[in-house]
């Protein structure tokens, strides 16, 4: 109602200061739209490909068919290169978040000798280039007589993810509050029982993240891998192969597979946190 | 060595603590004994050493020196979760992550408690809070948080209930609401209370017996009315509300009182209230136990003569005076308005007057100003 007054005894507007008052409105949401169109065009794209009839090679559309999702095992290793990648990346994550939580611990809630210097040289292996690592892991393995394959892969993992783990699982305990497990302390539990009921429950968001992080570190590593795996074809070392002859379209449907399921994690995440928080 | 110390019982007794950090002594060779059953404040402004020393009452600090017992049984060095006691913490220490009734069956689950719900549920009652079992502590209000913290250490049935400025975060109204609700389920479940706070009034209020703590030692120990009436240093006087301290020499005895000359004027001091140890001494009235009048009114008592009102404010139940005295000290008074009006006005030359008994006497070679640029109000938590 006053609206329609206001607009009635308002003097004209141009049409230009019209807009430059809507782009004035809407500039945050323009540049939203334009950044997230940039972040996510690769993966319309991978998944509308994942929709095409290719045959050899997956660059040019040629027609829409299902047949990629209803068989994703249909190009030759594909699904072999896949389940390396998910064993490689289960064991990396398993170690990793184990030492790595450990770690965080040791430097976030204990004063000793070397803590900082220790914090300091946990963020070595991040800064370090990936092809150096890769290149030294390699020679290092072979200096000790072990054959690149499986388990050096692992190993090679676990060792570039610990201080991705590290750091996630620190932050999360820095920000715990320490009177929490004195009033713990105060009402009857023991060390144990404080660390079981009251830090871990609390400290577990920020490893459940440092998780899922050291996972999709894991899974889609190649310069590493690619040193250390020797015979062991890897997913993105297939990706990598493949794409020298044309990437199948069944590569698209697993990456598509592996986004949506990253997105359902992240939601289903987020409704469990509200839920809790309610 | 460790041991269960969770049936002891009796008063708390520290002998001889001290606590170092260093070169810094946060507590200073303190000994202190709260009765059983009573509810004990311990009172002082920011660093004093009482919350170190609440700490150390509940096994989160170790003292450097001396011991602590719980009726016969020494629990210096027993960790908190072998001690009877529970802990009320500052910003309450609720777990996030559980719901109320869970934070407050924690203690009661750890003890292998079997009626966990019958006691939840009670307790719950107590603190008048009952329908927020499920909830959890983001979803609760400053004072509903304040309230479970109590619940959650009450339960528990303790020999010793420690609070740290409990009500520090709440608003001033909520808090005048929670001391005389604290000093009633204090009665109600007959636990021993031990206070900490900056808050002299919020002391005053709750406490049996207060201990003023200043620089790691207890300044003194007494009765609110004791500590308010008869301060035996400056610091109490200053602290715990607010004093007249004038200089003076004590020139003789009068049976029971002691002969004060300040600046010429004679008066009597109460012997009792002498807490001077020689000659030179300051005596100390509250502001609002003087009575002003014009110098032809008769007065008895004693009596200050040559006053000049400088300055008059009129705050509701009383008007402050502000009266410049010959030697140039100007002296505070309150006046109660129980006859409608303010009845001197600035620049009146006037009498002050009080009733002997009101007198204290501090020694000679105190610090006047010790504990009066500590206001409570703009202090922070330790």
């Amino acid at each position: 109602m006053s609206k329609k007054i206001a607009d009635a005894t308002a003097p004209r507007i141009s049409p230009v200061v019209k807009f430059q008052r809507w782009f004035g409105r809407n500039l945050i949401r323009v540049y939203m739209f334009l950044a997230f169109t940039y972040l996510f065009i690769p993966v319309a794209y991978t998944f509308a490909f994942s929709f095409n009839d290719s045959g050899k090679s997956n660059l040019v559309w040629k027609g829409f068919t299902l047949d990629n999702w209803k068989n994703p095992c249909g190009a030759p290793e594909v699904c072999n290169a896949l389940a390396n990648s998910i064993k490689i990346g289960f064991l990396a994550t398993l170690f990793s978040t184990i030492l790595g939580t450990m770690i965080a611990f040791a430097i976030g809630r204990h004063n000793f000798k070397g803590r900082s210097t220790s914090n300091l040289l946990i963020f070595l292996p991040m800064a370090t280039p990936e092809i150096v690592l890769g290149a030294s892991l390699l020679s290092l393995f072979l200096v000790f007589k072990i054959n690149p394959g499986f388990w050096p892969t692992v190993i090679a993992h676990v060792m570039f993810c610990i201080s991705f783990v590290v750091v996630t699982v620190k932050a999360r305990i820095a920000s715990l509050d320490p009177r929490l497990e004195q009033a713990a302390m105060d009402l009857y539990a023991n060390e144990i029982q404080t660390f079981r009921r009251v830090t871990l429950p609390l400290v577990a968001p920020g490893i459940a993240g440092a998780a899922l992080l050291a996972f999709s570190l894991s899974f889609d590593d190649f310069i590493i891998t690619n040193f250390n795996s020797g015979t062991v074809i890897t997913f993105p070392k297939f990706v990598y192969t493949a794409a020298a002859r044309g990437i199948p379209a069944q590569a698209n449907v697993i990456g598509s597979g592996m986004f949506f399921l990253a997105l359902a994690i992240v939601i289903a995440g987020q409704i469990l946190n509200r839920r809790k928080a309610r | 060595m460790s041991f269960d110390a969770s049936s002891a019982r009796g008063d708390l007794i520290l002998t001889r603590i001290t606590k170092e950090y260093g070169d810094f002594k946060a507590v200073d060779d303190l000994s202190l004994t709260i009765p059983k059953g009573s509810f004990f404040a311990l009172l002082g402004p920011s660093g004093c050493g009482k919350t170190t020393t609440l700490r150390m009452i509940a096994g989160l600090e170790e003292p450097t020196v001396g011991s602590i017992h719980l009726g016969e049984t020494d629990i210096t060095t027993t960790k908190p979760y072998q001690r009877p006691i529970n802990t009320v913490f500052q910003n309450y220490a609720l777990f996030p992550h559980l719901t109320i009734f869970e934070n407050i069956a924690f203690g009661l689950r750890r003890r292998g408690i079997k009626d966990v719900d019958a006691e939840v549920n009670k307790v719950l009652n107590l603190v008048e809070l009952p329908h927020l079992a499920g909830r959890k502590p983001t979803q609760l209000s400053g004072g509903q948080q304040q309230r479970i913290a109590l619940a959650r250490a009450i339960v528990n049935k303790p020999a010793l209930l420690l609070l740290d400025e409990p009500l520090g975060a709440l608003d001033l109204k909520l808090r005048r609401q929670m001391q005389i609700e604290l000093k009633w389920i204090q009665k109600e479940v007959g636990l021993t209370f031990v206070h900490v706070t900056h808050d002299q009034e919020e002391a005053m209020t709750m406490a049996d017996t207060i201990a003023v703590m200043n620089e790691g030692q207890i300044e003194q120990m007494g009765s609110p009315a004791d500590l308010y009436d008869n301060p035996e240093t400056a610091f109490v006087a200053n602290f715990l509300g607010q004093s007249n301290l004038i200089k003076g020499t004590i020139t003789g005895n009068d049976g029971d009182s002691l002969v004060v000359d300040l600046y010429g004027q004679k008066i009597s001091v109460p012997k009792n209230r002498s807490h001077a140890v020689d000659n030179s001494m300051y005596a100390g009235i509250r502001p609002e136990k003087f009575r002003i009048s014009l110098l032809d009114t008769p007065v008895s008592g004693n009596v200050l003569t040559g006053g000049r009102i400088e300055d008059v404010s009129y705050i509701g139940v009383s008007t402050q005076y502000q009266v410049e005295m010959p030697w140039g000290q100007e002296l505070m008074v309150f006046e109660q308005n129980d006859d409608g009006v303010a009845p001197f006005n600035k620049g009146d030359a006037v009498n002050i007057s009080w009733a002997p008994v009101f007198t204290f006497a501090l020694r000679g070679d105190e610090d006047v100003t010790a504990g009066s640029e500590v206001t409570p109000e703009d202090l922070d938590e330790e």
